[in-house]
């Protein structure tokens, strides 16, 4: 083997990939998942959803001026910022189910670095030819047709960049406005900066990084391995009937040799540049077309397709030793994923269905603790919260219970009653309340606030304390 | 354990580190060239940073706050000289319209009468709470501002004019009075009759005929026949259930025979005719002010 005592290379060029086109099941499938998942990408900002007067009408929006986040009909005020966190696991958790059943299909068909280089060898093949062609330009000389080839392609890019940019911004904005401030270039700085951040990210991702990406930038395609087991779904080569390999002679009998022409179809469309036949490796996101690339060898052979197919470490073992083994989706691993995926979903559901629409919040006042007044009574003062988080602008009548000969009264501008909190919509009321009560016997009272929407709706409570010695 | 024999892994043709753990082999795989040029590229941008934007401290300490400038003049302090310029400038706005307007007008106004509680209650701690406290609560002869029991009046003119002129001080509109040392007047039984009296009517006990009528001839012209106190004269209520000092009749009969005066300084002049309006405001806002 190599020379050991020779100096190990620190850095070594990564080669580059021209995948060559394919036609079959998967890459059909993989077409219409892009389809689907760029049409949500550009079309959801522009989706309407009707939330009355005061709040805007689009259905997916991150409204950071007015810290308000809408996804139909939920709506998120910036202390329920939690809700993302269960977001974040919900999404984590469901990624670990799906890859201890199928593997690395997010992967293969929806993750977006899949998604836009897909789209962007498209566009090179559309403009280079396929495979050979790409490839023989990239060795050429520099010569017009080159710079012309070249430049279309990189022009492209950065117009598909631009456009990826350009929707991830109506997001955060009111989209039809936006989309013509961005027409009459008229736009925000926030916006440019994103839209000129994102198109650089784009076009650096999915033009140059590509498999470097998987393989050397993502953290979950590492740990992944960490959900796989013998039942797990990989692409798996049929090395018992594909060995022994090699060009077939016209003399050969099928029985004889093993399928596998080595015509290197597998390879040569593989967008990882990997040779699956060599076993699964680290850097296969699963996309399977190099199952389309063998299949389509196999049907001009005439020989039954499968060479190359999604499969499992306990199937492949098995066929191995002649025995045939089914696949098993209900595993522990399994199930124990699907058992989480459900709690945190039911957890996240449930604080969405009791989501209150009224919140009170009290805070009592610590200095002074308590004020003796002339008449011998005592007062505490309070800092009352209300988040009305209706559409509706709301009276809310504020009562306490646990005393007696309680009087309440509000310190604001005008006159205010206790009886009649006007609270806007979508917004928080501040108010100053002053209770008086004749000097009880105990030094701690506990009381019991209630505040009752006038206009209807439930009735919210809060616990407090009133001091007087 | 580890042992260390580079070898070449036969199925990626890849050199190993030569480390082994339990069967288990490191392969040492070139970084990727691509790695090594953003490497230098951020070197690169490190250089045009420095440039651009303020980075190495100089020798003199000169320059701005001690470090080179950069081409851009970009620094920390003129972002936030900036941004407090802007609030300044907002702020101003606030400020001569708070100005411009009456106490009613104000606390017909939400963002002007909020403006005013903000600037009162951040004067307040600067000024006033050392003797009245930072909560406003007061102390024996300080009195307490949350209450409703006020010396010379508890309308935001009244809190507004003794804010301005102070009590007792040497400022020609000051608040003035003084109770005389009844201890040169009166005899040690009658003062004590006296005391006796307030005592028994702010507790609601049996008064005496002669302490009724020792007060009514030396007390009331200034506390009130009914011992409600008289304000002109920042004469105290004394039939209420708060006192200055203390409520226990020792400390009353000292207060007759030799009275402690109080002093609160003026502050017209040491603070802006604006800052005592809104001093004015937050006091009156502390839960006792009367309209």
């Amino acid at each position: 083997m190599s020379d050991i005592s020779a100096p190990n290379k620190l850095f070594a060029k990564s080669l580059r990939i021209f995948p060559k086109r394919v036609w079959g099941r998967f890459r059909q499938i993989k077409w219409l998942v892009m389809v689907i998942l760029l049409g949500i990408y550009y079309l959801a900002p522009f989706l309407r959803w009707d939330r009355g007067a005061h709040a805007p009408d689009q259905a997916i929006l991150v409204d950071m001026a007015h810290q308000r986040a809408y996804f139909f009909f939920i709506e998120i005020w910036p202390q329920e910022i939690f809700y993302l966190t269960g977001i974040l696991v919900l999404a984590a958790v469901a990624l670990f189910f799906v890859t201890s059943l199928f593997g690395r299909i997010w992967c293969g068909y929806a993750c977006p670095q899949t998604v836009w280089t897909d789209l962007f060898v498209w566009v090179e093949r559309l403009i280079q030819g396929d495979r050979m062609k790409r490839l023989k330009l990239y060795n050429a000389p520099w010569s017009i047709e080159k710079i012309l080839k070249l430049g279309l392609t990189h022009v492209l890019w950065l117009i598909i960049g631009l456009m990826t940019g350009g929707a991830w911004v109506f997001y955060f904005n009111d989209a039809p406005t936006l989309l013509e401030q961005i027409i009459h270039f008229d736009v925000p700085w926030a916006v440019t900066a994103w839209v000129v951040a994102l198109t650089g990210s784009t076009y650096l991702m999915a033009g140059f990084a590509r498999d470097q990406v998987c393989k050397f930038m993502c953290p979950y395609a590492r740990f992944q391995s960490a959900m796989f087991d013998k039942n797990t779904l990989i692409i798996g080569y049929d090395e018992e009937r594909g060995e022994k390999r090699g060009k077939k002679k016209k003399s050969e009998s099928w029985n004889e040799r093993g399928h596998c022409v080595d015509c290197t179809a597998c390879v040569q469309v593989c967008p990882m540049g990997i040779d699956i036949r060599d076993g699964l490796q680290m850097e296969c996101i699963a996309c399977g077309l190099c199952i389309d690339a063998c299949d389509n060898v196999m049907d001009k052979l005439e020989l039954p397709r499968n060479l190359i197919r999604y499969d499992t470490p306990l199937q492949q073992e098995s066929r191995r030793e002649g025995a045939e083994e089914e696949t098993q989706l209900l595993r522990p691993r399994t199930v124990f994923y699907a058992a989480f995926l459900a709690a945190v979903a039911s957890l996240m559901l449930f604080g969405l269905i009791s989501r209150s629409e009224t919140e009170l919040h009290i805070l009592r006042d610590r200095n002074p603790l308590f004020v003796p007044l002339s008449d011998g009574t005592i007062r505490n003062g309070y800092d009352v919260k209300i988040l009305n988080k209706s559409h509706e602008d709301k009276h809310f009548r504020l009562t306490v219970h646990g005393m007696e000969g309680l009087v309440l009264r509000i310190q604001g501008v005008g006159e205010i009653s206790a009886d009649a909190l006007l609270v806007y919509a979508d917004s928080v009321g501040h108010f100053r309340l002053f209770i008086t009560a004749p000097n009880p016997a105990k030094k701690r009272s506990n009381i019991e606030f209630f505040l009752e929407p006038i206009e209807g709706g439930d009735t919210s409570s809060y616990d407090g304390v009133f001091v007087s010695g | 354990m580890s042992e260390t024999k580079r070898e070449t892994d036969q199925v990626t043709g890849t050199e190993t580190t030569g480390h082994e753990w339990d069967g288990i082999k490191e392969l040492d795989t070139p970084m990727p060239r691509w790695w090594l040029w953003t490497f230098y590229a951020c070197i690169i941008w490190a250089v045009g940073y420095w440039v651009v934007y303020p980075a190495w401290p100089t020798l003199s300490g000169e320059g701005e706050r001690g470090g080179t400038v950069g081409s851009s003049e970009w620094t920390q302090y003129k972002q936030l000289e900036e941004s407090q310029s802007e609030i300044h400038a907002r702020r101003a706005q606030y400020q001569a319209d708070f100005d411009a307007a009456s106490f009613d007008e104000i606390k017909g106004n939400e963002a002007l009468y909020a403006f005013g509680l903000a600037g009162g209650k951040a004067a307040f701690g600067d000024n006033c709470a050392t003797c009245h406290g930072t909560g406003g609560a007061g102390a024996s002869g300080y009195p307490n501002l949350n209450d409703d029991d006020w010396l010379w009046g508890g309308k935001i003119d009244d809190i507004y004019t003794t804010v301005r002129f102070g009590i007792r001080t040497s400022h020609d509109e000051t608040r003035f009075s003084e109770m005389p040392a009844f201890a040169d007047m009166l005899s040690n039984e009658e003062i004590d009759a006296i005391s006796g009296h307030v005592v028994a009517v702010a507790t609601k006990t049996t008064v005496t005929e002669q302490g009724a009528q020792l007060y009514a001839d030396n007390c009331a012209s200034c506390h009130g026949e009914t011992l409600g106190g008289l304000r002109d004269f920042g004469a105290p209520n004394l039939g209420d259930a708060l006192w200055l000092y203390s409520a226990s009749k020792e400390e009353i009969t000292a207060q007759i025979r030799k009275p402690k005066h109080g002093v609160m300084p003026a502050w017209e002049g040491r603070l802006s005719p604006s800052t005592i309006r809104q001093l004015a405001l937050y006091v009156h806002a502390l839960g006792g002010g009367e309209k």
